[in-house]
């Protein structure tokens, strides 16, 4: 827990949190404590152990040792309880295709135990909020993409959960309907504690207090984005823009700058101390034709690739 | 009784979808008016000799519907959505069983009371002819939370191809001593026949339960596998 956060009470706290799969440690032992109230966003590649930890906190998939606690309530002992306040919108787009909004949403609610105008009144608020309202009688089915991501997202709100999953929300959205769906989580901050995992670096720096990177079933870094920013301010990221760039010449600048990656029309380059001068001298001297230099601000693909060595993307 | 809300989300996507219903209705129906005008020239095809065949043939279409409701609902995450929910495992088993059980007698009450126009007559006790093809119809429900369980909404239809052409050979339209020598032992290792010829003692010749008891355990034998089975594979899905 770092000092940065601010909420009075603890939403989600994990104790040694590990799983096991044969002989491979997919989480390794996850202590993490998040307040109420908190975006929390988990960032890892591919086979990190993020959608393993997520299982495990949605009481889902039994944990090999250590436990965890949503809203207190131990996911071992009391599944049931802390089901109750918690939700989850799954990555893929989790819905009864052959029935409508209005339905899904009575389907989520009355399993939740809501009562019906509970539901009817929650329904109403929530297809309002996500623009849903004027296709709400109509069959999912027919929905677009984003549209079901959207009602998926409501289907979980609806039992209005104290804890929200939300796994990879806007994965294969259009860039319109991704900043959608961002703007309704933004409204939802503060007053819901969201955990978010996402393959979008820049979702989670948009979005959350908090960023958790996870690699190799273990957290690797925690902080807010700005904190994360800043735990590699000590680096220097260069630009070069070149269309023809043969690989040995690439080669080589990775003997002199371990972290050299190849980006559309050209390469960037990550170390704590370089020369612009020389990195362009080198590239001349190579016949390379450059088209532009620049230095870019430090993001979260930065600290990602800097911490796991791998693109998220991948 | 929160699992009543997903058992009715359940019963509807029978009635939602076009294809299901025209399987789970249309078909037996259908086949019932089909064969009426060959039941005047082969005494197998007449009615009262084939609706108990055509009533379990109709329950291959639950294993059907079943089977692939909870095979999508896995593909989709929606079961996980649900899994999520604060529901136990016996609120999940009823969410997908219980509500083809009015559809199965719908399925009884349709062949048989079409049936009854087209001259359908039952000799013995009709009670005795609805419990053994009641029993048999949660058999095949049964036998689609297997399939749900194990395979994609893509398998499923090809093992259920096999479940079908089984009871169609079963005698359920096809008569089973026609076939004769090792496929017709092998028939008779299975339930569908059981049933098929219970009900049919029962409609035709009037016997009573004594005559069709050790049928009627067969038929209640393989539900009871049928269901601990599908209930075990259900139950393996919801935690890992």
């Amino acid at each position: 827990m770092t000092e940065s956060t601010k909420g009075n009470r603890f939403a989600i706290q994990t104790f040694s949190l590990s799983r096991k799969f044969g002989d491979l440690v997919a989480v390794d032992g996850i202590d993490l404590s998040i307040e109420e109230g908190e975006l929390f966003s988990v960032l890892g590649p591919n086979g990190a152990g993020k959608t393993t930890t997520i299982k495990m906190l949605c009481c889902l998939l039994r944990p090999s040792s250590g436990t965890a606690t949503i809203m207190g309530h131990d996911i071992q002992k009391d599944p049931i309880a802390a089901k109750q306040v918690m939700d989850v919108s799954p990555q893929e787009t989790a819905i009864a295709e052959h029935l409508n909004a209005w339905q899904n949403l009575s389907l989520m609610g009355g399993i939740y135990g809501l009562a019906k105008e509970e539901v009817r009144k929650r329904s109403e608020e929530l297809l309002e909020m996500m623009g849903l309202t004027k296709r709400a009688k109509d069959r999912v089915r027919k929905y677009s993409g984003g549209m079901k991501r959207r009602l998926s997202i409501v289907m979980a709100l609806v039992s209005d959960p104290q804890v929200l999953f939300l796994d990879e929300p806007t994965l294969g959205l259009d860039p319109q309907s991704r900043r959608s769906i961002w703007e309704r989580i933004a409204e939802l901050k503060g007053k819901k504690t969201i955990i978010l995992t996402t393959h979008y670096l820049e979702e989670a720096d948009a979005l959350a207090d908090r960023v958790a990177i996870i690699d190799e079933g273990k957290i690797v870094a925690l902080g807010t984005p700005p904190e994360l920013k800043d735990s590699i301010s000590d680096m220097q990221v260069m630009v070069v823009k070149a269309k023809n760039l043969p690989i040995d010449v690439i080669e080589g600048l990775r003997e002199k700058y371990p972290e050299v990656k190849e980006v559309e029309d050209g390469i960037e380059i990550k170390a704590k101390e370089f020369s612009f001068d020389e990195v362009v001298d080198y590239l001349r001297l190579k016949g390379v034709v450059i088209e532009s230099t620049y230095r870019k601000q430090i993001t979260l693909d930065d600290v990602f690739l800097h911490l796991t060595g791998k693109e998220l993307r991948e | 009784m929160r699992f009543m809300i997903l058992a009715k989300r359940n019963f509807q996507e029978v009635w939602l979808d076009p294809l299901s219903i025209g399987l789970v209705i249309g078909l037996p129906v259908g086949l019932l008016l089909m064969f009426q005008p060959i039941g005047k020239l082969n005494p197998f095809f007449a009615t009262t000799n084939l609706a108990p065949g055509l009533a379990v043939y109709a329950f291959t279409m639950l294993t059907f519907s079943s089977g692939m409701i909870l095979a999508r609902d896995r593909e989709s995450a929606l079961l996980s959505r649900l899994l999520n929910a604060p529901l136990r495992a016996n609120d999940f088993i009823s969410a997908y069983s219980l509500p083809y059980i009015p559809v199965a007698i719908i399925q009884i009450a349709l062949v048989f009371g079409v049936g009854r126009l087209l001259g359908l007559e039952i000799s013995g006790n009709a009670g005795l002819v609805f419990l053994i093809i009641f029993v048999m119809s949660i058999g095949y429900i049964g036998l689609g939370m297997i399939l749900g369980s194990l395979l994609t909404s893509k398998q499923v239809p090809l093992v259920w191809t096999a479940v079908n052409i089984l009871t169609i050979f079963g005698g359920a339209w096809v008569p089973l001593e026609a076939l004769g020598g090792a496929f017709q032992s092998a028939m008779k290792a299975l339930p569908f026949a059981h049933t098929i010829d219970a009900a049919r003692a029962v409609m035709v010749h009037g016997v009573g339960f004594s005559d069709i008891a050790v049928d009627l355990y067969w038929v209640i034998g393989y539900t009871l596998v049928f269901f601990t089975v599908g209930t075990f594979l259900f139950r393996r899905r919801m935690v890992e």
